[in-house]
């Protein structure tokens, strides 16, 4: 067995079409169901500037998870959420004593306190091992080709899928609804916060809002797909849209077809190097931000640099044609 | 090498063991294997706290988040290499991984209008799911020492051979022997980088020699603390030290033995149990430390700050009321001793109520003595309660006589400066001002003299209960 597979092409992009549709398509499905609902809510963190903010709270939702397992020794999806929200809580409560109670800076304080609460996790899953249902590795990376081996839900006569699915794909329809009936707040307190002040919008309220749905967000994910794969999907898709358009709407839209780029390909790469598929999406969406970084019409390297370099041309004195005329 | 790796395996392997005995087993360092994780954490200690004061001094803690994460698929192909846990093969893959990287940061920044911390997050993410499609992969592998390579996600101190010895104390030295030699330089830099660019220093090659030791840090310290947790080692003791004491050449100082206290400790409380990471366990440590020195730190502390707070506004207050009674004296032309709590209240403009309280408060401190409702002061009390009254009135004075202030826009100035005025200040004005007798309002300043011998300005007051020894 070596290190990278023999390629074959029948086996990487024909059977996960159709032999293989039940696992490698489910796979591809949640890992596209959490890169468009992260996606929606990391446009919005670009913008503001927080996009380490998701970060630390995907590390720091760990212990939040560990501790409810303990108390409930289940694996029950609303004892996990309710502690990842308390965690992420926490977090945010940390960075706000430490910035303001001390001279250290923010990026100190969220340094400080999501490396603090994710040791505090992982001490705890080490020390309970036997207790908690989870191991380090999947904190990292996910159990997502577990996810195909779950128990479909059925209702009446109609398969729907395993439960991870379908939580995800409530989420992301939540996640459209809100930002599309908030669209305005949650813009104008991205951009202006003292014009939506004056204009009577609760900026405050919005950035908690903000904060409590990205923590539900990541709870969801975190199960699905790890942490890395989550913290890689909050920031990819809304930095490549950035890179390809200016508007907002356009970019919501093109970080949903990063998502759904990154998937498919991430999918089809992980089948073909038979490795993680959680880090195979994490590099087909790096891979597609460097096609967005060299390649975009307004942004890219090589289309300014050739502009840049016309640019130049056109405006050379044309001494040549004179001396040929004269 | 091969027996080592068997006894660290062992160490991580048993499963009955008493905590007491594991203890033991770490304090009297009788195993070479313990011996190997002190040294290792306490170089890391050392390396991380130094390298870790010029992130957080300069802002740029997330740098070396992003850095510790970027290693990863270098740490990977360093185990491709030959597929031995080859200590100087791994150092270099994490090396030149953490450094590209840093470079993909500053061109992601400087091509694009995403700014920093997207930037930051991109390559975090993006390096760190690159190492772990690798490392998944090794994982099918069925020849090769693979067994090592997880412990680089959370650190396993005990897993520390005398190879990553040698590469972390080669490293703790390069750090040392340039930070002592260029030490002035890369103060001026990460302090005043402008001034640093004026006096011809190549700022951006020291950022850039900044940069690399920080990944060599990263890299030596990833066997014993996990690439997760690598960050948290370098900002937590780091800034732990900078909330106890100002000075930065002390912060290099504290952050280093910090460093290494929390990544000694940390290896300790890891070796009590069976399996347990080291890497989580250093950064409790440091955050234990870092809880205590935001709270109690002697001068930056949340404690004694508050505490501060809080003397000085009972002070504040106390010389209020003093005050307020002088001046109810003042207008009898101290023709009493003492006064209604009535009438302190009406010119402290409170309730009664309040200015009963406020009177407790001056009891207890023996500024004053309450009998029935009325209320006298004691020596010490007469004493503070005429120099604030003269520190007010002397500075009226000054800000009429010197900065050509009108009479009536001093009052509330001078309000809030007599709690604050000292003895020397005092005295200058003293000095500068002509006549010390009156104010700009036509009351007479108390005398030194007068407070001493509990005599007021106007000398009304003949004979005082409590024991002046003033003259009749």
């Amino acid at each position: 067995m070596t290190l990278i597979p023999e390629f074959q092409a029948q086996r990487v992009f024909v059977e996960p079409w159709t032999t293989e549709l039940g696992s490698h398509g489910l796979m591809a499905l949640v890992t596209f169901l959490v890169g468009a609902t992260c996606g929606l809510i990391g446009n919005f963190l670009i913008l503001r500037r927080m996009a380490l903010v998701g970060d630390a709270i995907s590390h720091s939702v760990l212990p939040g998870i560990a501790v409810a397992f303990l108390i409930t020794g289940s694996r029950g999806v609303g004892a996990m959420v309710l502690g990842a929200v308390v965690a992420a809580w926490v977090t945010h409560g940390l960075i706000e004593v430490i910035s303001r109670h001390s001279r250290l800076k923010q990026d100190a304080a969220i340094g400080i306190a999501f490396s603090t609460l994710f040791a505090l996790g992982v001490v705890l899953i080490a020390v309970f091992a036997d207790k908690v249902d989870l191991d380090q590795d999947c904190v990292l990376n996910g159990e997502l080709p577990m996810i195909p081996l779950e128990p479909a839900v059925r209702w009446g006569g109609w398969v729907l899928g395993p439960p991870p699915v379908l939580r995800l794909g409530v989420i992301l329809m939540a996640s459209i609804a809100l930002v599309a009936a908030f669209y305005k707040e949650l813009m104008l307190s991205s951009f202006d916060p003292g014009l939506a002040r004056c204009l009577g919008v609760r900026v405050g309220m919005i950035h908690h809002g903000l904060m409590f749905w990205l923590s539900l967000t990541v709870v969801a994910s975190f199960e699905a797909v790890g942490a890395i794969l989550v913290i890689a999907l909050l920031i990819l898709p809304g930095a490549t849209a950035s890179l390809l358009t200016d508007r907002m709407w356009p970019r919501l839209v093109w970080s949903t077809v990063h998502a759904a780029l990154s998937a498919v390909s991430g999918m089809h790469l992980a089948v073909a190097l038979d490795c993680s598929p959680a880090g195979a999406t994490v590099v087909a969406g790096a891979g597609w931000f460097v096609m967005a970084w060299l390649f975009s019409p307004t942004e890219g390297m090589i289309p300014r640099r050739w502009r840049r370099r016309s640019a130049a041309i056109d405006s050379r004195p044309r001494s040549s044609e004179f001396g040929q005329n004269a | 090498m091969a027996s080592l790796t068997a006894e660290a395996a062992k160490i991580g392997d048993l499963t009955q063991t008493r905590w007491t005995e594991q203890a033991w087993r770490f304090v009297s360092l009788a195993d070479p294997a313990v011996r190997y994780a002190c040294l290792g954490t306490v170089l890391l200690g050392i390396v991380c706290g130094l390298l870790g004061s010029f992130l957080v001094v300069r802002r740029m803690a997330l740098l070396g988040d992003a850095l510790s994460h970027a290693v990863l698929p270098g740490v990977a192909l360093g185990f491709l290499w030959n597929l031995e846990k080859d200590p100087v093969a791994i150092f270099i893959g994490a090396l030149v991984a953490g450094l590209a990287g840093s470079a993909t940061v500053s061109l992601l920044t400087r091509t694009t209008r995403l700014k920093e911390d997207t930037a930051l997050g991109m390559v975090l993410a993006s390096f760190f799911g690159v190492g772990l499609c690798l490392m998944s992969m090794f994982q099918r592998l069925p020849t090769g020492n693979k067994s090592g390579i997880e412990t680089f996600l959370f650190g396993q101190a005990a897993a520390l051979g005398p190879g990553d010895i040698r590469v972390m104390g080669s490293v703790a030295l390069v750090v040392v022997l340039l930070l002592v030699a260029g030490y002035k330089e890369f103060l001026l830099v990460s302090f005043d980088p402008g001034f640093a660019r004026v006096l011809a220093l190549p700022t951006v090659w020291f950022e850039r020699l900044l940069v690399m030791l920080l990944a060599f840090a990263v890299v030596s310290a990833l066997q014993a603390v996990g690439v997760v947790l690598v960050s948290a080692m370098l900002i937590i003791p780091a800034a732990t030290a900078s909330l106890l004491t100002d000075r930065f050449h002390r912060v290099l100082v504290w952050s280093a033995c910090l460093g290494m206290v929390s990544s000694l400790s940390g290896a300790f409380l890891s070796f009590l149990g069976t399996r347990l990471p080291t890497g989580p366990f250093m950064v409790l440590s440091a955050s234990l430390l870092f809880a205590m020195a935001l709270l109690f730190s002697p001068r930056q502390g949340m404690v004694p700050r508050w505490y501060r707070q809080r003397s000085q506004k009972i002070r504040i207050d106390h010389e209020n009321t003093l005050k307020a009674i002088y001046q109810v004296l003042e207008a009898e032309e101290f023709t009493g001793e003492t006064v209604t709590v009535a009438a302190l209240a009406a010119r402290r403009r409170v309730a009664p109520a309040a200015a009963a309280v406020e009177i407790r408060s001056l009891v207890s401190a023996h500024y004053a003595t309450l009998s029935g409702d009325r209320v006298a002061l004691t020596p010490s009390g007469w004493q503070r309660a005429c120099a604030i009254v003269r520190n007010h009135r002397l500075w009226e004075l000054y800000l009429t006589h010197t900065a050509q202030i009108a009479a009536d826009h001093v009052h509330d100035d001078a309000e809030k400066i007599e709690h604050v005025l000292g003895e020397a200040t005092v005295r200058e004005l003293e000095r500068r001002l002509p006549r010390i007798d009156t104010d700009p309002h036509g009351r007479p300043i108390p005398s030194l003299a007068s407070a001493v011998a509990g005599q007021p300005a106007s000398g009304g007051a003949s004979d005082r209960p409590l024991g002046y020894g003033g003259r009749s």
